[in-house]
């Protein structure tokens, strides 16, 4: 079988056969959740944790319905009210909860690389639900559903990504992921915002919209954090909008075909205008979210196949 | 009581220059380098051509007393030590609390010289606290031994402060040790800016913060006279100053770990807690431009750092995990990683660990002349071995070398001419 990893910890470790194999399944994924009778039972019997050490809704509600529509026994762990209040590292944290025999364990943390420190941990699949700076995988790989299914293909794709790069674990994943499928990427942001080394790269760089975001076929905007539009970074959110907001008149230097994407959520009137962001023409934010779903199922269904897999293999083995 | 040391190779870091030969030690002190025979009575020590060289002095190691005697004691400091060649360790004053007065000086010297029979000479703290704010009492804590002083990783900010505390140490004539570092740069910082900082994700401070920090520094030490050595360089950009700094004269004299010698910052690969240093492992050309800048003499010491963290403070996302590395017990077969790759020569890589130091710090050691104390390490620069980091003594394990493979072994050390190690 093509995907062959047992955890989703980032795109640094996925080979492409990997992310083809992951995308095509998710696409049967997207079928399954139109209909009105939603579910499967790849995960049927099996125990999901989702534990967010930090604030979240979209990416946990999706984790979240993803592995109900698969039959999995889904629990949410609000892990910023829990124990570590209490002084508990997180390696015991994560001890405990593997005492308990999940199957799959989906994690956000604020710190980037504490994800791939549980993982060596437990014994289950873990998925890397977006770690500090570090990578947010199953956001990239919903992008790359979405790109796939409006222009039929990745490669040779132009594909600019605007905004704070610097601070942002989709733009890492995702320069990742489309570097592997051989996209060509753009960064456009101020330079304040442009991670160190990032010349290094493999990508264009440019502080000039017009520039970059010519005969573009694929917009991606980030989000800016509220605590960096204070001065720090940039001088105020009406200069950033001015220079780095993405509206009509910005978008028109594309590809007239284009389309303009958002992890979410948005500020609207900061990174993007808010009339474009609702343009169905142009915008596929909301088409994000509902790839959203059936990639991680995709996901979390490929890491349990490898677990039983791997199970099975062990269980021969005793037998033996 | 007469030792003869036969058949060694020995290596003297102060001529340059490494011969077979014998080597007569009398009543703790070396006698001569250049008897043929044993004289009447003496005990025998054939080395069997292994080498001979000068204990290493590893200047700023962190003990755990008073404050964190779980992490490091005295005793198993010295064992470390002594396991390693470390004839001499001068100990770091960032105890809890730290070490800024004369009464807490003396204590700690006091438990140290009952703890073990390796030399612990200790620096005091250059501020209060190691606050930034008073300057402690330079002139007593030096009459209580104090053979240095520094603020550690604590730097004073107050460049006012550190002006004052420079004009009244050069007074008394006595060293203080920096950390060059701009912190408006790196603080909360846990890595080197660049392209594996970034993939990474991690809080990163560029390499130009230590040469910012070099360059205030050397300007408050142009305006004072005062006698300044920079804890550690490890990036090309502060070599510059330093080399203009020495060539002008001033008393200057430049430090650096051997992890910066010998690892980069990709062997932090996938978030490895033990190779997160205060300052943060370099790219490779910084490193490589530091072996280059220990072979022409334009950093004079090397160091090990010695930092002892306990288990829970390194089993934490990188971020959150505690700094430093153990390496009295490493040092000396870390650094002969420079040796064996050619960078540099035995009687050099002695300059560095041993004579210089002692040099530098008032100490008599650090010489293979007649009437210098017999600290003396006694090694195998060849055998190799896989460092298993269970097998170190120090109390902490935390070394960046486990499982690394390494060449050199100490076959004894010797303090006052006496045989310190099993």
């Amino acid at each position: 079988m093509a995907f062959r990893a047992t955890h989703l910890l980032g795109i640094e470790h996925l080979a492409p056969p990997e992310i083809t194999a992951l995308l095509d399944l998710a696409d049967t994924y997207v079928d399954l959740n139109r209909r009105t009778v939603k579910h499967a039972n790849a995960l049927a019997g099996m125990t999901q944790i989702n534990m967010f050490f930090e604030a979240s809704t979209r990416t946990q509600a999706s984790f979240e319905l993803a592995g109900k529509r698969l039959g999995a026994d889904v629990m949410n762990m609000a892990m910023q009210a829990s124990s570590l209040k209490k002084g508990e590292t997180l390696i015991d944290t994560a001890l405990t909860l593997n005492a308990m025999h999940p199957d799959l364990l989906v994690v956000r943390h604020p710190h980037s690389g504490a994800v791939n420190l549980l993982a060596q941990k437990v014994n289950c699949a873990v998925l890397n639900a977006g770690d500090g700076r570090h990578e947010h995988p199953t956001q990239a790989l919903l992008d790359a559903l979405t790109i796939r299914r409006r222009k039929g293909r990745l490669h040779r794709l132009t594909v600019a990504i605007c905004g704070d790069i610097a601070h942002s674990r989709v733009a890492r994943s995702n320069i990742l992921l489309l570097g592997k499928m051989e996209a060509r990427i753009r960064l456009i942001g101020p330079p304040t915002l442009m991670p160190s080394g990032v010349a290094d790269w493999g990508v264009e760089v440019t502080d000039n919209m017009a520039e970059g975001l010519k005969g573009a076929d694929v917009v991606m905007m980030l989000r800016l954090q509220k605590e960096r539009m204070d001065g720090a970074f940039i001088p105020s959110e009406r200069e950033y909008f001015h220079r780095f907001g993405l509206d009509a008149e910005k978008l028109a230097h594309a590809h007239p075909e284009a389309i303009v994407m958002h992890p979410g959520p948005m500020n609207r009137g900061v990174e993007i205008d808010g009339t474009l962001a609702d343009d169905i023409n142009r915008s596929v934010i909301q088409e994000q979210v509902e790839m959203g779903v059936a990639v991680r199922m995709a996901a979390m269904d490929l890491l349990a196949r490898n677990l039983r897999a791997a199970r099975g293999m062990a269980a021969m083995g005793e037998g033996a | 009581m007469i030792t003869f040391f036969q058949n060694a190779r020995l290596i003297d870091p102060e001529a340059g220059e490494e011969r077979i030969g014998n080597l007569i030690v009398d009543a703790g002190l070396i006698a001569a380098t250049d008897a043929a025979n044993p004289p009447k009575g003496a005990e025998v020590i054939d080395c069997n051509g292994k080498c001979l060289a000068p204990g290493i002095i590893d200047v700023g190691v962190k003990i755990g007393e008073p404050g964190e005697r779980h992490r490091e004691s005295f005793r198993s400091a010295g064992q470390a030590a002594a396991a390693g060649g470390v004839t001499t360790i001068i100990a770091r004053p960032d105890t809890d609390p730290a070490i800024d007065t004369p009464e807490m000086l003396e204590f700690v010297t006091r438990r140290a010289a009952s703890a073990t029979p390796v030399r612990i000479r200790h620096m005091a703290a250059l501020t209060r606290a190691r606050a930034g704010h008073e300057m402690t009492e330079i002139g007593f804590l030096r009459d209580a031994g104090a053979v240095a002083f520094s603020d550690v990783f604590n730097v004073t900010e107050n460049t006012r402060v550190l002006s004052r505390c420079l004009t009244y140490a050069h007074s008394l004539g006595a060293l203080v040790v920096g950390h060059p570092q701009d912190t408006g740069l790196s603080r909360g910082a846990s890595v080197t800016s660049g392209k594996f900082a970034s993939l990474r994700g991690l809080p990163a401070v560029s390499p130009l913060a230590e040469r910012i920090g070099l360059d205030r520094d050397l300007g408050l030490v142009e305006l004072t006279g005062a006698r300044y050595h920079a804890d550690q360089i490890t990036t090309a950009r502060a070599l510059p100053p330093l080399e203009r700094a020495k060539a002008n004269g001033l008393d200057v004299t430049a430090g650096i770990s051997v992890h910066h010698l010998t690892l980069n910052e990709l062997d932090v690969g996938d978030y490895r807690t033990f190779f997160k240093l205060t300052p943060p492992l370099r790219s490779e050309d910084d490193r490589m431009a530091m072996v280059g800048a220990v072979a022409s003499g334009v950093i004079d010491i090397i160091c090990s750092m010695h930092t002892p963290q306990d288990e829970e403070s390194k089993r934490l996302p990188y971020e959150a995990a505690a700094s430093g590395a153990v390496g009295l017990q490493t040092l000396l077969p870390a650094a002969l990683r420079l040796v064996h790759a050619g960078a540099i020569g035995l009687p050099q890589l002695f300059r560095a660990l041993s004579h210089n130091p002692a040099r530098r710090f008032g100490l008599p050691g650090g010489r293979l002349t007649p009437g210098a104390p017999a600290d003396l390490v006694l090694f195998d620069p060849d055998a190799p071995f896989v460092l298993d980091r269970f097998t170190l003594l120090s109390k902490s394990k935390n070394t960046p070398f486990d499982g690394a493979r390494l060449q050199g072994r100490v076959l004894a050390t010797f303090v006052d001419g006496k045989r310190i190690t099993p």
